[in-house]
């Protein structure tokens, strides 16, 4: 699901920045308030663990396949949603720089897309809710937890994809890079992740599962739940976070949405700019002198200008552009070559003294 | 070869890579981080039809390998993860945009052809500039240039911290995969009885062996954040670089010199 600098507009990326850095703040807030700087080795070791983890391949039973855990998950519910949120942005840093795994400018919309809601929406609406629900009350106490937390993880990694999925979708719509109608690209994405969901889910529970019989101590929620305490507080507080988030991301892509216009029509008037603008101006010079029929040709214009290139009487400037910007991509290749001939050149010259 | 050792590998190459010597390698990490991002701005801001002003920002990443002496190879390799989410996105392109945009020798070039290779092309460059900065900067002086630029401690250190401990994580489960699969020969994965227990246990390994670091991080005096030590002083050259090169990449974006000098060469000739 790690998106490439190229599925996104800078104008979507740098909103995408702004809400997750927005989110990082309030993290790294919460985080030195506590004062603890006992979980910063905590969390580079489990963070360090989860990257290693995602490579593991799970076989599926029943079929030739295999899958991964869900990161988001498993770092808020052993770290909490704060700590868990920056490790997870570290991960996808380390992920974008060494793997080639995403991009730097789309660092912001990942973070969104796999962190924001893997920590956030799944600690706070799914894993504490449902981990202090009084479900499974009258079983024995310790298999009732067990059941809420495979519950907890498997919707939690389902609904955070999900989100995640539709997101990417969103975000690569309004940069206007595809051509794929928004509906069918939903229906695209959503599906595959569903699946990808559901094991994910799986082996994340059973992960939590086994940390839970041995060390129940270290999951969050499960203890204050088997004490009985129950921090109300933080709910509304996190509510209101959640909110801001929400109002910031949402009135920042609206604004895109609406200061914008939409990716082909702005690529049909990027177009127009370049491809006519010979046309246009000859044209103008022609109403200049007879103004009155300038309203009508403009009208005139306007409407024929939906036509494609070749369309139009001086089609030779449109074909002249597209062989001059060959014979200039013949010349950049040209320049390539030269490139790696002078650079090899000046290592082979340097090796010497560097070595 | 597994996933898993491969990673450990590449994590070693990059590594190597960042410590070779070159002149990109010798430039301010904060340069090189502002000039690698003022290009992936430039890149991606490209019309989706204007590939013609695109190929020749090609040239920058060619030039960057060409200088530092890092194989082109490598990235190409790193990309396989990535490209296939580009490349499934561009490939609708040319089927539901139809319209004509030129003609080549009878062909009818449809603008959804050009915006699929404009859009691949994109996601390589974007990709090929931040791997050269990932190869040529150690992480160490990457940290501490984010420090200059006021990224939150906390951040910084969780960064540094996970990069060290990433690759011993990676050697244990690499350890783990192989004991497992030695002991269960033509299984594709984990089985399903070892889901939970498999990562488990090295999850509860990993804990206590934090609280050590902590331990042991507190014992020479850790107070929640790393000294670094002085790193090079950005010179002429730097500044002269970070200046330049953004404006440069300005200027290719505003004129188009591909197809200037395609042109000028055109007219020379008729």
């Amino acid at each position: 699901m790690h998106m490439a600098d190229a599925l996104l507009a800078p104008a979507v990326a740098a909103t995408m920045y702004v809400a997750s850095g927005t989110a990082a703040g309030i993290s790294i807030a919460k985080l030195k308030k506590d004062e603890n700087t006992q979980k910063l080795p905590t969390m580079a070791v489990t963070a360090a663990l989860v990257f290693a983890g995602q490579m593991i391949n799970y076989t599926i039973p029943g079929t030739g396949s295999s899958g991964h855990m869900c990161g988001g998950m498993l770092l808020s519910a052993l770290l909490g949603p704060y700590a868990g949120f920056l490790s997870m942005i570290v991960i996808l840093a380390i992920q974008c720089l060494f793997f080639a795994d995403g991009g730097l400018m789309a660092l912001g919309a990942n973070v969104w897309n796999m962190a924001f809601y893997g920590c956030f929406v799944g600690y706070f609406l799914i894993w504490r809710t449902i981990i202090r629900s009084g479900w499974f009350r009258n079983m024995e106490t310790k298999a009732a937890i067990r059941l809420k937390i495979i519950i907890a993880s498997i919707a939690g990694c389902i609904i955070t994809l999900q989100l995640g999925a539709f997101s990417v979708v969103l975000e690569t719509s309004l940069s206007g890079i595809t051509e794929l109608p928004f509906g069918s690209f939903v229906a695209l994405m959503q599906p595959i992740h569903l699946a990808i969901g559901l094991v994910e889910g799986l082996i994340t529970s059973a992960v939590l599962v086994f940390v839970f019989e041995s060390r129940p101590e270290l999951l969050q929620e499960v203890n204050s739940t088997e004490k009985g305490i129950a921090n109300r507080q933080s709910l509304k507080t996190t509510v209101i976070i959640l909110a801001a988030v929400a109002v910031v991301v949402g009135g920042g892509l609206s604004l895109l949405a609406s200061s914008n216009p939409d990716g082909l029509e702005w690529a049909l008037f990027g177009n127009a700019e370049e491809g006519y603008a010979e046309n246009m101006g000859l044209d103008e010079e022609d109403f200049g002198v007879k103004s009155s029929a300038a309203d009508t040709a403009a009208m005139v214009q306007e409407k024929t200008s939906f036509l494609p290139d070749y369309a139009f009487p001086g089609s030779e400037s449109a074909a002249g552009t597209t062989v001059s910007g060959i014979v200039g991509g013949a010349l950049v290749a040209g320049a390539a070559a030269l490139i790696c001939f002078i650079g090899g050149f000046f290592r082979k010259k340097k090796r010497p003294g560097t070595v | 070869m597994d996933k898993i050792d491969r990673a450990a590998l590449e994590l070693r190459e990059m590594d190597e890579l960042a410590a070779m010597k070159s002149p990109v390698h010798f430039m301010h990490p904060i340069t090189k981080l502002i000039i690698t991002i003022s290009y992936i701005l430039t890149v991606v801001s490209y019309g989706k039809y204007d590939l013609s002003g695109l190929l020749i920002m090609a040239l920058y990443p060619l030039f960057l390998f060409s200088l530092s002496g890092i194989s082109m190879g490598i990235c190409f390799r790193k990309m396989r993860v990535v490209l296939p989410l580009v490349c499934a996105v561009g490939l609708f392109n040319p089927f539901f945009d139809r319209t004509p945009l030129f003609s080549f020798g009878g062909i009818v070039i449809s603008g959804g052809v050009v915006s699929m290779i404009t859009l691949m092309l994109k996601g390589v460059l974007c990709l090929q500039a931040s791997f050269l900065l990932a190869a040529t900067t150690s992480m160490d002086s990457l940290c501490a240039a984010l420090r200059r630029l006021h990224v939150p401690m906390l951040m910084v250190t969780l960064l540094l911290l996970t990069y060290r401990y990433v690759s011993v994580m990676v050697q244990e489960v690499s350890i783990m995969t192989t004991a497992y699969k030695l002991r269960a020969p033509g299984q594709r994965g984990i089985h399903i009885s070892a889901w939970g227990s498999f990562l488990g246990q090295l999850l509860l390994r990993s804990m206590d062996r934090a609280e050590e670091l902590y331990a042991s991080m507190q014992l020479r005096g850790f107070d929640g954040s790393f000294r670094y030590a002085e790193g090079k002083k950005a010179g002429f050259p730097d500044y002269l670089w970070a200046v330049l090169l953004p404006i440069v990449f300005l200027l290719l974006r505003k004129y188009n010199l591909a197809e200037l000098t395609g042109r000028l060469l055109m007219s020379a000739g008729s």
